[in-house]
């Protein structure tokens, strides 16, 4: 394609006229000349641009279009036979007082509570550890990579890891905290009851904050160490420091960082399906695996796309409501 | 800062789209070629199947000699593929969305029905099961489960098995107890002997859904109750089923004859609990390999018929569900005629014979369970069970359904009963009623 261009483009260039007839060669060679002053880089992004499309948009096309058709097991074989439900699946997904309804608001709030813990307390901790290792000391650089471990860990493999500790019998976790700390009086449920919640949340931080402290260390490195001196001699202690000069700088890092991890910790599928299995307890049934059981387990793939709709609508709503209050604050700032 | 902006948005909804993506999606594996028209040798099929044996990889070593007998009778190459029971389910889904998949794939029974709704299986019409030997070549009580009441089948029986009340010898013979239970009230009594010494009397599968569905049912069953009424619609909230379901969860929550932990297995705990003695009493199917292979020897424990609420087991107070797997051929096979051989090679007599001799599980095939006399003791209480007092799970399309919901129903009430709640019928009910909520649609 770019060959073509290239091909064409001098002789367009070298006798462009006004004010005579236009031919359709002419025409031509005009639209090349404007392709070639604004137009070709748009050119070069249209392969990506087409593949954005195949891969993201048109699988979320048919997701969309799925939602408003009443796909049970009796039309998946010929899905386009499916009889159109209107909005009928949506009534449903938002009617609170019903039985389905109620689960999936009880299910967001659930989603919501995992999702501020987990993203909150995976930033706390992954800036903390940032900061602290920020001064070179011995063994930094072996402590900064076992940080990030969990980071580089196949999910699966240290969930399953993670489920193996958390067992009522034999369980790491209650042998700990039960029989040689004898902190509980008796052992815990973690992956039934209340406590998978915490489980969930453990797990998420656990994974998470590597990523954090990673984003963390790296928006470190752009701060003038001169900063930190001069303040020094004008006397700020290390909190002063923190919150002055380190928390302002490390602010665009912290806009998408959050951003991210919200994203992740709202969507994340495998870890709570590989710790509770297909139907997870109901403290601890976010939304992704709600979905999930709503569409696979039920058979009942139109329900389950018009949840992921509303889904994306509630995502798309946060996002854009946090990019507009981060950057405009930013910006005043 | 606009660009960001936009791009972050896009990029949420990227994210987003994965899940609208996996609800769209259909994989194909797999896939049928060669085979002239009206010939079927040198054709090639593809065989789905599920995980019988101890592991993926047992199961290809028992298979892949049988596949090669074939392939010498009737030129026909079969590409297997073992599929774990966890994905199974999802894999026919999509690849009866996609229309692209196997020729032949095994399915656990109860799903025959809801399966045979989405209309992917080839229905096996008079025509079409006389190839593979009439449904006269099968046990009635294994052909009850191939599909809804009054419709073609879609899938014919290849490897039975029955619920069997599994109990360590040696602990029974020392809290001086001479025979088996025979009603719960016996079982519960006796549990309640053997419970000491951090030891239980019965070992459950408190978060596996497929269990708690088969013993409720069972349970219920016996109290004369039924999940579904004669149009297929869900009946839950009946006095039978909360009472069903309240005994099953009382084993643990008022009788104590269950370790509180067992409210989160479903890994199969259960069996190697009993095989280590930490537990007195099991109900499964066909336990025998997986004890042994946890080290238990096959006379340490004895097999009896389940318990019942009161009477004798029979097809009228039944003690087990018909429970095995079934073998179907997807209706967008390119090779049929290659497929519908080979389901006949597989459900043959002595294919039946072999097969079900490595698995454990109990032949099908009429002719096949006549030749055959069973190997063991446990053997010929699975095969009573089976052939005398079980019923098979409803086939109604909606029974899948009725799996996950119930069965995530019952989990939670175990893991009240486990935290020490108190689980009354009220609260059984407003369980039930919670599930069968969301059988709408």
């Amino acid at each position: 394609m770019t060959v073509s261009i290239r091909h064409d483009a001098p002789s367009a260039g070298s006798d462009t006229g006004r004010g005579r007839a236009p031919d359709p060669g002419r025409r031509s060679s005009r639209l090349w000349q404007r392709v070639r002053k604004g137009g070709l880089p748009y050119l070069f992004l249209l392969p990506a641009l087409l593949l954005e499309l195949l891969i993201h948009f048109i699988p979320m096309i048919f997701g969309i279009l799925i939602s408003f058709k009443q796909l049970t097991l009796f039309f998946i074989r010929n899905w386009q036979g499916a009889p159109w439900a209107g909005w009928s699946n949506y009534h449903v997904a938002v009617d609170f007082h019903a039985a389905i309804g109620s689960a999936l608001l009880h299910s967001f709030w659930v989603t919501c509570a995992f999702t501020v813990l987990a993203v909150g307390l995976s930033w706390l901790f992954g800036t903390v550890a940032a900061i602290l290792t920020q001064d070179t000391f011995r063994g930094r650089a072996v402590l900064r990579t076992i940080f990030l471990t969990p980071f580089a860990l196949p999910v699966y493999a240290s969930v399953i890891v993670w489920a193996f500790m958390f067992q009522y019998n034999n369980g790491l976790v209650n042998q700990l905290l039960h029989n040689t700390l004898g902190i509980t009086s008796k052992p815990s449920f973690w992956l039934i009851g209340h406590n998978s919640f915490f489980a969930l949340v453990i797990i998420s931080i656990w994974r998470n904050w590597p990523f954090a402290f990673l984003c963390v260390m790296a928006g470190l490195q752009g701060i003038p160490r001169d900063l930190y001196e001069a303040s020094a001699i004008d006397g700020a202690g290390i909190w002063q420091q923190i919150r002055k000069i380190t928390m302002p700088s490390l602010r665009a890092v912290n806009q998408v960082l959050v951003l991210v991890l919200f994203l992740w910790t709202f969507n994340d599928f495998t870890t709570p399906f590989v710790l509770f299995g297909s139907s997870a307890p109901s403290p601890a049934d976010v939304i992704s695996i709600h979905i999930y059981q709503a569409s696979f387990i039920t058979w009942n793939f139109g329900e389950g796309s018009a949840m992921s709709v509303l889904m994306l609508l509630f995502l798309l709503v946060v996002t854009a409501a946090y990019l507009l209050v981060t950057s405009r604050r930013s910006s005043n700032g | 800062m606009r660009i960001t902006r936009v791009s972050a948005v896009a990029a949420a909804a990227a994210s987003v789209c994965v899940l609208a993506a996996a609800c769209g999606g259909g994989s194909s594996s797999g896939g049928s070629g060669g085979g002239s028209a009206g010939s079927t040798k040198n054709a090639t099929i593809t065989y789905w199947a599920s995980n019988q044996g101890a592991s993926l990889q047992a199961d290809y070593n028992t298979l892949n000699p049988e596949l090669k007998k074939f392939k010498q009778q009737t030129g026909i190459t079969v590409k297997l593929q073992v599929i774990g029971w966890a994905d199974l389910l999802n894999r026919i889904l999509a690849a009866t969305t996609s229309g692209q998949g196997p020729d032949v794939v095994n399915i656990g029974n109860t799903w025959s029905a809801s399966l045979q709704a989405t209309g992917a299986f080839l229905p096996f019409d008079s025509n079409t099961i006389s190839q593979v030997g009439g449904t006269s070549h099968f046990l009635a009580s294994a052909m009850g489960s191939t599909g809804a009441a009054g419709q073609t089948p879609t899938a014919v029986p290849i490897y039975s098995l029955a619920y069997g009340l599994y109990y360590n010898k040696a602990e029974f013979k020392a809290a001086g107890i001479a025979n088996p239970p025979a009603t719960w009230d016996e079982m519960v009594a006796d549990g309640k002997k053997l419970t000491k010494g951090g030891n239980y009397g019965l070992a459950i599968e408190g978060a596996n859904p497929s269990e708690n569905i088969h013993n409720v049912f069972i349970l219920s069953k016996q109290k004369g109750g039924s999940f579904f009424d004669a149009s297929g619609n869900p009946t839950f909230t009946t006095a039978a089923n909360v009472a069903a379901v309240q005994q099953w969860v009382n084993f643990m929550a008022t009788d104590k004859i269950v370790n509180p932990g067992d409210a989160e297995y479903d890994q199969n705990q259960s069996l190697s609990d009993f095989a280590k003695g930490k537990a007195a009493m099991l109900l499964w199917q066909a336990a025998g390999t997986t004890l042994k292979a946890d080290g238990m020897a096959p006379d340490a424990y004895g097999v009896a018929a389940p318990p019942v609420e009161s009477g004798t087991p029979s097809a009228s107070n039944p003690d087990s569900m018909v429970a095995g797997i079934n073998i179907a051929v997807f209706k967008g096979s390119k090779n049929q005629a290659a497929a519908l051989k080979f389901v006949k090679f597989m459900t043959s007599q002595s294919e039946s014979t072999v097969l079900n001799g490595k698995y454990g599980s109990i032949p099908p095939v009429k002719a096949a369970l006549a030749a055959t006399p069973p190997a063991n003791q446990e053997q010929t209480v699975l095969r009573d069970v089976l052939s005398n007092s079980a019923v098979a799970l409803p086939q109604v399309p909606k029974e899948a359904q009725f799996e996950t919901t119930v069965g995530a129903a019952v989990k939670n009430l175990f893991a009240d009963a486990a935290a020490g709640k108190p689980v009354s019928a009220a609260t059984v009910k407003q369980q039930l009623a919670s599930a069968q909520a969301q059988m709408a649609g």
